[in-house]
């Protein structure tokens, strides 16, 4: 099974050009080791919030591509937010969820995801495609192909309680104000 | 001019939130009007969320919501608007105000205005003659999340 790093690492690889929404734990640790780009927003706390906060993006700029990287212990804790997405029909959106079935970042706990599929969730939901993968070669796949929004991948990871990347260096504030920045001089430029 | 008008005058551009019944016929009205784009949020603290992203995004939020969604709200608020320091209006429907109301408005309307002194959100408090007055105060103090908690029949 795949490796959530490795996973990340793929998937900040091919997304250079998004604006990503990371949610808290392992999941920004390990995007913000994998490439520091001011268009991330690491969320450090507020868990469950990486989708609305996205959401919100990808809606005041909707001439830009918005990625979420979600946790499904994240995913699980504001679940209405799929009926939003759903509604909005943000096609600039990709909510990717790294979903390893446990809560990762607190030591391996399970989470209901071993049992609901979530990527039949968000295809109740409504959005416009959904998609599940499960190796290294489906996920650049995906990735490559990028579906039109709102999109959902589940991407299968192995459970791993611990990871080896640092905290996210930055100040919230910091954080806050460089997205806002390039976010508004991309948009200056165009 | 409505309140909402003063709003958008005032230079907000998202809005969003969760309907409250101190805010019937505003969230009604907002809900016919496409200028305002309006979108409904499923709780409070993804209300929180979804402004947060927006003012990442280059707009100046508002959030509707009643006092109960506050105190959903918190850790949204302390972890992401107070900590990054994301500007955003809060409009809060303030039930059991003055010890009035039906019996599970009552400790959330006691602890309303104590629980955003103890986060330092800037709060203010109008009166039906004092509205565009303490919405001048709640912009001029909006580094951050501010508050603006009105009793019902307020805004009508």
């Amino acid at each position: 099974m795949m490796r959530r790093a490795e996973a990340i690492a793929r998937a900040v690889a091919a997304l250079d050009d998004d604006i990503v929404v990371t949610a808290n734990g392992w999941i920004g640790r390990e995007t913000c080791a994998a490439a520091d780009r001011p268009e991330h927003f690491y969320m450090l706390g507020s868990m469950g919030l990486a989708a609305p906060i996205a959401l919100g993006i990808a809606l005041a700029q909707p001439e830009r591509r918005v990625t979420i990287f979600d946790g499904d212990g994240n995913l699980f804790m504001t679940l209405g937010t799929l009926a939003m997405i759903a509604e909005q029909r943000p096609a600039n959106l990709l909510h990717v969820v790294f979903d390893n079935g446990v809560y990762g970042s607190t030591g391996g706990q399970r989470s209901p995801s071993q049992h609901v599929a979530l990527d039949a969730l968000a295809l109740a939901a409504g959005y416009a495609n959904v998609e599940c993968v499960m190796t290294v070669e489906e996920l650049d796949v995906a990735l490559r192909q990028r579906a039109n929004g709102p999109a959902f991948l589940r991407v299968k990871v192995a459970a791993e309680a611990d990871g080896d990347a640092p905290r996210v260096p930055h100040e919230p504030e910091e954080i806050a104000r460089r997205v806002r920045e390039a976010i508004a001089a991309r948009a200056e430029v165009s | 001019m409505n309140f909402l008008d003063r709003l958008r005058g005032a230079g907000f551009d998202f809005f969003t939130g969760v309907p409250d019944s101190t805010f019937k016929r505003l969230l009604c009205e907002i809900e016919t009007r496409p200028e305002f784009a309006y979108v409904p949020a499923v709780s409070e603290n993804v209300a929180v969320g979804l402004a947060a992203g927006a003012h990442l995004g280059g707009r100046t939020p508002v959030i509707f919501m009643q006092n109960a969604g506050l105190a959903l709200a918190v850790n949204a608020l302390a972890s992401l608007a107070i900590l990054y320091r994301i500007p955003m209006l809060l409009v809060v429907g303030w039930r059991g105000h003055d010890g009035k109301d039906s019996p599970e408005h009552r400790i959330t309307g006691a602890v309303t205005l104590p629980l955003l002194d103890l986060l330092g959100v800037p709060t203010f408090v109008p009166a039906r003659d004092t509205i565009d007055e303490e919405l001048s105060r709640a912009i001029a103090a909006m580094h951050g999340p501010v508050a603006l908690v009105c009793r019902p029949g307020v805004l009508a």
